[in-house]
């Protein structure tokens, strides 16, 4: 099971990770094994109003649907929209080309302390 | 269904297994002012003859469309079904209540539901429609839900156009959502896109319109569709898939949701029930469509098959997130308006509703001339229209009855306050003779100083 270092994680099996002030966010390798064949993603609109725990969107598997929820709060910078033509994409790169959103963040310091750490994350699945 | 007995000898090994010596004994957690205390109205048993008998003699106390010329519409209609329908829909294949969950034996059902869902899109010029709902009144509550989901607004605006036994159904079951239901009044039975403009605001989820609507008249409504894009809510449209035939489909007109009732289409009038709800929506509304869905798909040998689709939307997966608590639809009602529509084609379509205009129009004009009688509408209508009687619309409805006719259903029974005013249907079944009769009677009414 691959859990990036450089990533921090929510209990629902969402990652983010930093980069020049935008927090990029997805799902990991263990929730799209859970979820199987993702089918169709749920996109929030960008400028949405994002709140820690709180869901942003779905993510549709042939046989079950998931929440997403806002690993941090903020604002939707940016959506991925290959996801609309290839959500399989989700399942082959979780951490990469899977990614789902782009949020700028409001509060990341305070409500950094919310998150798992990698090795917390992996205390979690392997549990 | 299998005939279960359930013996006094059986009733009593029951109890002796869970360890009590009677119902009462079994039944005695529930404390008694919470119970029924009386014994129950039903008569004791009967043999089936007798049974039948009685059955039968309830319902000769009952005027059907069968024992006189029907006018009454309102929503249900006396539409000619060809024989076919009966033969084809009574086959046993299709009277099943079998869910069609497995595809492997249920191709036949999931093929009809499949073509049912086209020859809607067909009609309603949408790009998706649902194996169907109960009725028209549940189609427009659905509507609604899946507009309340899909904008995260809580305000519906309405036409006083829109058939109210619909709206009150909408409002019944969305009761608890604490939506807020605005009315935007008619002007001339049309819905005036300013009146309704003024009601509008970026926190409408759903505008509801109906066309051709409540009185029968073909509304334009393009503005007004225009005005609710602009602020960012959903058009819901109640239309009448006989009208079809004839009108601008509602997709055309801009729709993102149109609903139903399709019992005109080779489904029986039968006392109100069990009716078709029709339901279709644009593309974007997809994943929240309620009810069931059938898609075509090939199976590992490459042969076309047919499936139910899209399940993850339905509360058995999604549970407290789905847009709808249905989880079934009318098949064999639905299957009756699938062969109801391949036999007319769209050649007959036309022509019923090419039928229905001229017959409104004529006995609207016939109406005119009598006096006491006015036509508050202009119009144009379709296949049905208000007029005001002298008197009251149920004294004017006795007397037609005692002529051999049922001429209308006053708006006072759908809690309407117009007292005199009557709503009037004309299905392609009313002959001339009829349609001269009522114009007769109306007469003699009016001169016999009814008020």
């Amino acid at each position: 099971m691959h859990i990036p270092t450089d990533c921090l994680y929510t209990k629902d099996h969402e990652w983010v990770k930093l980069e020049n002030g935008v927090a990029l966010v997805g799902i990991t390798e263990f929730a799209q094994g859970e979820l199987g064949d993702v089918v169709f993603v749920q996109l929030p609109a960008i400028g949405t109003r994002t709140k820690q725990g709180e869901s942003f969107g779905t993510i549709e598997a042939v046989k079950a649907v998931a929440e997403l929820y806002a690993p941090i709060s903020g604002e939707v910078a940016e959506v991925n929209q290959e996801l609309g033509n290839t959500p399989e994409v989700i399942n082959r790169e979780p951490y990469g080309a899977g990614w789902i959103v782009k949020i700028r963040p409001v509060n990341f310091d305070g409500e950094k302390s919310e998150l798992l750490t990698p090795e917390a994350y992996k205390d979690l699945t392997s549990a | 269904m299998r005939y279960i007995p359930n013996t006094p000898d059986e009733r009593s090994a029951m109890l002796r297994d869970i360890g009590v010596t009677s119902l009462e004994d079994l039944l005695d957690a529930i404390p008694h002012e919470l119970r029924y205390n009386k014994s129950l109205n039903i008569a004791d048993g009967k043999s089936e003859w007798e049974v039948r008998r009685e059955m039968i003699a309830m319902a000769n106390r009952n005027i059907s469309a069968m024992d006189m010329p029907c006018f009454m519409g309102a929503g249900c209609y006396d539409h000619f079904i060809p024989a076919a329908v009966d033969t084809l829909a009574s086959r046993s294949e299709f009277v099943t209540a079998y869910t069609p969950y497995q595809p492997e034996v249920a191709q036949g059902t999931l093929q009809v539901i499949y073509e049912f869902q086209s020859m809607i899109c067909e009609l309603f010029g949408m790009p998706a429609a649902n194996a169907s709902l109960y009725d028209g009144g549940t189609a427009l509550s659905e509507a609604i839900s899946m507009a309340l989901a899909y904008t995260k607004r809580r305000r519906v605006l309405w036409s006083e156009s829109v058939n109210p036994a619909y709206r009150r159904v909408a409002q019944t079951i969305n009761l608890s959502q604490g939506i807020r239901f605005d009315t935007a009044p008619c002007k001339d039975g049309c819905q005036a896109a300013e009146e309704m403009a003024m009601l509008l605001g970026d926190d409408v989820a759903a505008v509801v319109l109906q066309y051709p609507n409540f009185f029968g008249i073909v509304d334009d409504l393009r503005l007004i569709i225009d005005r609710a894009h602009e602020v960012g809510a959903l058009v819901i449209i109640v239309t009448d898939p006989i009208a079809m035939g004839i009108l601008h489909s509602p997709g055309q007109l801009g729709a993102d949701i149109v609903v139903g009732e399709g019992q005109s289409l080779g489904n029986y009038m039968s006392y109100g029930g069990p009716y078709l709800g029709l339901f279709a929506c644009s593309m974007e509304l997809i994943r929240l469509m309620p009810g069931r869905m059938v898609g075509v798909t090939k199976d590992v040998d490459g042969r076309r098959g047919f499936v139910l689709t899209l399940q993850t939307r339905e509360q058995h997966i999604r549970r407290d997130k789905a847009t709808s608590n249905i989880c079934t639809n009318q098949g064999l009602v639905a299957t009756r308006a699938t062969f109801y529509l391949s036999l007319i084609g769209p050649k007959g379509l036309e022509g019923i509703g090419i039928a229905c205009g001229r017959r409104t129009e004529y006995l609207k004009q016939k109406l005119k001339e009598v006096p006491g009688f006015t036509v508050p509408h202009k119009g144009p209508h379709f296949r049905e229209f208000l007029v005001q009687v002298p008197g009251t619309a149920e004294e004017f409805f006795e007397f037609m009855t005692t002529k051999g006719l049922l001429p209308g259903v006053p708006l006072t029974r759908l809690g309407m306050s117009d007292e005199r005013g009557m709503l009037v249907a004309l299905t392609e079944t009313r002959s001339r003779e009829e349609m001269d009769a009522y114009v007769r009677f109306a007469r003699d009414y009016a001169v016999e100083g009814k008020r």
